[in-house]
């Protein structure tokens, strides 16, 4: 062995891509899902539109991931299989994604905080070195830099608006920090991927992701909480670990798929 | 009227302007193959044509429905077996629409795409405002209202000038 850099690495065991996809789709699948939950009762009919807009978007990606999570798997299971037919404590979900809607401002903070984690998270997979998987990050990029600019606006209109507006944000702010961390945690399958070139290292992102939600937020006139010593977080929805809010979401989700399995319409 | 029941053979290019008449359902004066949705065009041994698409978004809902469209265009012109294949990668970009069709947007009163934004800052991805070109009256005191309007592709606008809400294709 002469230097390190020259030993051709093993490549990384394909459970930890197939696990590295299910964050990817469900961290979309779940918040798609929530954002679905606003049709019908947005503020206003442009929100409304928004909101169903990204939660499509959000789920197109979800159908990207997830597929091939499935293809690499090689058991069979299409992404309605994974969507569908998993229980919660298979979900490789963040916490954040899966917190109820809350009030208006709480559904934009939460939006806001994973907006400006996908394009940056994104914006890194692109350059990884499975071409399949910067294949779907080039793709969802593209879509997640409108999705942040249309949350990054309303935490502006929201911060600098009415003092109930700023306070609402304030505290729904406040309310979700804790489930940040989590967003730039490498466990063991995020490390081995950073370190094969497959996905980014994410401790090494939060700087660039902490810039940007740093800028809109005082211009938003709004206080970035400070780091709690509850916001180590003591669950991770990496692991399956989960929320009771969750299992929830899911039992809506998947009663169609499950009462009717193999339906069509 | 009644043929064979053989299947007619055409040339790619026989294809090609087949395709020039299939509308995208939500932009009704583009055709799938000006706004770039379709990548290719093979005719295989057996006298199948492959038409090989890519989304324009991926929650894009009208996918569906510019696949059945193209299948019955084709159909219509006496070829037997169409195949569908879907690509992600290149990932589609506005910047493909070209020229004419972009001036048949703007006749519209849709404005065209700015150029796809290149990863640069994402900072100043939040900071700088879009000020699409009005297609009615071509001011650029313009704001970006809503980053959705009637469709995913695009934003809905007003113009200070002519002070018309107008429709931006957006550029992704």
């Amino acid at each position: 062995m002469t230097s390190p850099s020259v030993v051709p690495t093993p490549a990384p065991p394909p459970h930890d891509e197939f696990e590295l996809l299910l964050r990817l789709g469900d961290d979309r699948l779940v918040l798609g899902h929530r954002l679905s939950e606003w049709c019908g009762h947005a503020p206003i009919l442009e929100e409304d539109i928004a909101l169903a807009n990204v939660a499509l978007d959000l789920l197109g990606q979800a159908t990207l991931f997830l597929h091939r999570a499935g293809d690499i798997e090689g058991k069979g299971r299409d992404e309605d299989a994974l969507a569908y037919f998993r229980e919660a404590i298979e979900f490789r979900n963040c916490l954040l994604v899966e917190q109820p809607n809350g009030d208006f401002a709480f559904t934009i903070a939460r939006q806001f905080l994973f907006d400006v984690h996908a394009v940056v998270t994104l914006d890194a997979l692109v350059r990884s070195k499975r071409a399949e998987l910067a294949a779907l990050a080039a793709k969802s990029l593209k879509e997640a830099k409108y999705h942040v600019r249309h949350s990054g606006e309303w935490m502006l209109k929201l911060g600098d608006g009415t003092d109930e507006s700023h306070q609402r944000v304030q505290h729904a702010l406040d309310d979700l920090w804790r489930f940040t961390p989590e967003l730039f945690v490498a466990d063991g399958v995020a490390a081995r991927l950073a370190v094969h070139g497959v996905a980014p290292d994410l401790p090494a992102l939060r700087p660039q992701w902490e810039a940007i939600v740093r800028d809109v937020v005082d211009r938003a006139t709004l206080t970035l909480p400070h780091e709690s010593m509850h916001s180590a977080h003591l669950r991770s929805g990496r692991a399956g670990m989960h929320s009771e809010h969750l299992g929830h979401l899911l039992a809506e989700m998947q009663i169609v798929a499950r009462s009717h399995p193999g339906a069509k319409w | 009227m009644v043929s064979d029941t053989s299947a007619v053979r055409r040339t790619r290019d026989e294809i090609l302007a087949i395709l020039d008449t299939v509308m995208d359902p939500e932009v009704p004066v583009l055709s799938v193959r000006e706004l770039g949705i379709v990548r290719d065009v093979r005719i295989d041994a057996d006298g199948a044509v492959s038409v090989v698409v890519t989304p324009t978004y991926s929650g894009c809902p009208a996918i569906r429905v510019i696949e059945q469209d193209i299948e019955a265009a084709l159909h219509d012109a006496g070829i037997e077996t169409v195949r569908i294949e879907t690509v992600y990668s290149p990932a589609w970009s506005s910047d493909w629409i070209p020229a004419e069709a972009r001036a048949k947007l703007k006749a519209y009163g849709i404005a065209p795409p700015a150029p796809a934004a290149s990863s640069g800052d994402l900072v100043q991805l939040l900071r700088v405002p879009r000020t699409p070109q009005c297609p009615y009256c071509d001011s650029r005191d313009t704001e970006v209202r809503s980053e959705f309007g009637s469709t995913a592709c695009k934003s809905i606008c007003w113009c200070r000038s002519c002070r018309q809400p107008f429709e931006e294709f957006k550029g992704i």
